[in-house]
């Protein structure tokens, strides 16, 4: 996965709270068997009406936001399915990095396999980025992981909480399960030992 | 090992800790994943590319759930070509890596949580994921259990340990007896009513009382299933006799020796008096009604006897216009009694409500009585080995002389991957998980409801309160 440290983008503003990854990527989607090509389908009923047509009311087909790389969005984002084709949506369109009050739990973990930084701040934070995307021509946010930062030119600067390993990751751009094998040793030794307790057996 | 108190939650982590290394999230050994053909191409597909093995196939299981047709044509052939190649994938991928499947054709196929419990995979003490987020369902049985991503799909495949950091807990407990009418699915939907979609976020949630105590393990399944729809990572309640009588002489459940064994195991597992829980939270069950959703989100829900919210009356701007813009889709108005909401649609079925008490209880509703001329109604049993128990039992020949549509075992309409869609501006009463625009068709609008509460919408043709319905049967 590509590495991340900092990130200066166009902001789009998605306002609304409780974003749900059914959203994110219909079900109709899901049904490939690829793990790229979804960026078309982000937001698809949102985006486009139901005859097709790009639907001109969605933010992310008002042509000031083309190009966005990341995304400030309402508390709770991508809540509810665990469909990672929601983070390979997202990224496959161009999102590096979004931003809101809080995050689903599965959302944020398949969004770290991703290489997509997900920074949290606070609703107060998170509204003045919401005014600011809304009301300023090209407003580029920067987004430093190094420094668990989010600024722009405006003067608004917030910090945001990571967890040092996560960072560590995508900083890197590490793949989960060459780290996991550091430990095959501790694992082999554990399965051995865990493989007698009968009551645990799948089968 | 500490000897403070633990709680379940933590006696399971503990079991399971392969490695804790410095500044690193634990290594967290997991028991058994299940797969189903959408979630997990991927990452089959990437242990390829890695030329990696599944480390341990037995502890594996895979079935066909979400793209199946429901109708008996429409599984021999499937019309929809991404599906069907979605499905053939799933095929190879566990002839190739071998891993067990229960496909279409298999007595035991069937919803991925519903056939781990009637399979008796799913026990007490275990860790258990799948790619998909209502894994919480197994918590039921005291185990850890958790919805994934793909690439943890490809993790757990080829390292059989998932890198975790430990949740918080917090321990809902409902206390008392249950009203009549008031089912397991209101249980839940009042608890995602009142703490919301984010409210258990982070949280490992521990359901306890009175009210959880004397439910059914089917029961409690519903209850942990929809831990998800309160943000929660997982759901799980404490295992008890109910529990092991569910399990014992189960396919997959230890025997003879090997069963006294595991429920000595089992029964060390609940947790200590005086444990400590991040959070607490409790319930008077004699407070609960039966409920109905009424909004786009699971915690958009209110009692039958209440009228439809009005946004004016919400606490800030971004509430209002988001519940402005949730009765917009709904086509709702404000102050509208919801027993008066006329409906299209009925879905009895799912991982939340697709299990056999759950059509018992429909089919109670349903006898000697018709679907409403204004309503297509369908039901769709979890799983082979229910609807199996439903014929013997004649709930089919209910269901199907009440004019309920009969069908075959899938996750279906719940968030219709197959042909069961709603049209646009359709409304329908469904017994599953998520009321999320689009959910069960682009432009149709869910009501989450009990299956009793379905069942009596279908033949009113508007939504009931169930405390009043007079059962004929």
């Amino acid at each position: 996965m590509e590495p991340f440290r900092t990130l200066t983008a166009l902001a789009a503003p998605l306002d609304r709270a409780n974003v749900d990854t059914d959203q994110i990527i219909p079900k109709q989607f899901l049904k490939r068997i690829e793990r790229t090509g979804y960026g078309e389908f982000l937001f698809f009923d949102w985006r486009r009406t139901a005859t097709g047509e790009p639907d001109p009311s969605f933010v992310l087909n008002d042509p000031r936001y083309k190009g966005a790389q990341i995304l400030v969005a309402g508390k709770n984002f991508a809540c509810g399915s665990s469909r990672e084709h929601a983070a390979w949506a997202l990224s496959d369109f161009g999102f590096r990095a979004v931003i809101a009050p809080t995050f689903a739990d599965i959302f944020f973990s398949n969004a770290g396999k991703n290489g997509i930084v997900l920074a949290r701040l606070s609703e107060e934070q998170v509204a003045t980025l919401l005014d600011n995307a809304k009301t300023i021509s090209n407003y580029q946010l920067t987004v430093s992981l190094e420094a668990q930062t989010v600024t722009d030119n405006q003067g608004f600067s917030a910090t945001f909480e990571i967890d040092p390993f996560r960072k560590f990751c995508l900083l890197e751009g590490l793949d989960d399960i060459g780290l996991t094998l550091r430990h095959e040793a501790a694992l082999d030794a554990f399965e051995t030992k865990h493989d007698q307790a009968g009551w645990l057996k799948a089968k | 090992m500490s000897s403070e108190p633990r709680t379940l939650f933590e006696k399971v982590w503990e079991q399971h800790v392969v490695a804790s290394p410095e500044g690193e999230p634990t290594l967290l050994y997991i028991d058994l994943q299940l797969l189903h053909e959408v979630t997990s191409p991927q990452a089959f597909e990437g242990l390829r590319l890695a030329g990696r093995k599944v480390r341990r196939p037995d502890r594996c299981i895979a079935t066909v759930d979400h793209n199946v047709p429901t109708t008996k044509e429409g599984r021999l052939n499937i019309v929809d070509q991404i599906a069907a190649t979605q499905i053939a994938t799933l095929r190879q991928n566990c002839a190739e890596f071998g891993i067990e499947l229960y496909d279409v054709d298999s007595p035991s196929q069937g919803i991925v949580h519903i056939i781990g419990p009637e399979l008796g995979l799913t026990k007490p003490g275990m860790t258990i994921v799948c790619g998909d987020s209502h894994t919480s369902t197994h918590g039921a049985f005291g185990a850890l259990a958790f919805g994934i991503g793909t690439s943890e799909v490809e993790h757990v495949l080829a390292t059989q340990t998932l890198p975790q950091s430990k949740p918080k807990t917090f321990r809902i407990a409902v206390e008392g007896k249950l009203p009549r009418g008031v089912t397991a699915k209101d249980i839940i939907l009042a608890i995602i009513g009142q703490i919301g979609t984010d409210g258990a976020t982070g949280c490992v949630v521990e359901y306890a009382g009175s009210a959880i105590r004397a439910l059914s393990i089917e029961g409690r399944m519903t209850v942990c299933n929809m831990s998800i729809e309160a943000g929660a990572r997982a759901g799980l309640i404490a295992p008890d006799e109910k529990t092991f009588a569910y399990l014992k002489g189960r396919r997959f459940a230890p025997q003879g020796a090997a069963w006294d064994e595991a429920v000595r195991e089992w029964s060390k597992l609940p947790s200590d008096a005086g444990a400590k829980f991040d959070r607490e939270l409790v319930i008077d069950a004699a407070t609960l009604v039966p409920y109905v959703s009424w909004g786009t989100s699971p915690g958009m829900v209110a009692p039958i006897t209440s009228k439809v919210p009005d946004p004016a009356s919400a606490p800030t701007e971004q509430e209002r216009t988001g519940l402005e813009r949730a009765l917009e889709y709904m086509g709702l108005k404000a102050g509208t009694p919801l027993d008066t909401v006329a409906i299209d649609r009925v879905f009895i079925g799912s991982c939340t409500n697709g299990r056999i008490e759950d059509l018992r209880a429909a089919a109670r509703i349903a006898d000697g009585y018709k679907v409403s001329t204004k309503v297509s109604a369908m039901v769709v049993p979890g799983s082979q080995a229910v609807k199996e128990q439903a014929e013997t039992e004649g709930l089919d020949r209910i269901f199907r002389a009440a004019g309920f549509e009969w069908r075959e075992p899938g996750c279906s309409m719940c968030l219709g991957m197959n042909p069961d869609i709603l049209s646009p501006g359709e409304r329908c009463a469904s017994t599953s998980n998520r009321n999320f625009e689009g959910r069960q068709g682009r432009g149709g609008r869910t009501h989450l409801v009990s299956p009793e509460m379905a069942a009596a919408a279908a033949i009113a043709g508007h939504f009931v309160d169930i405390r009043n319905w007079e059962v004929k049967g």
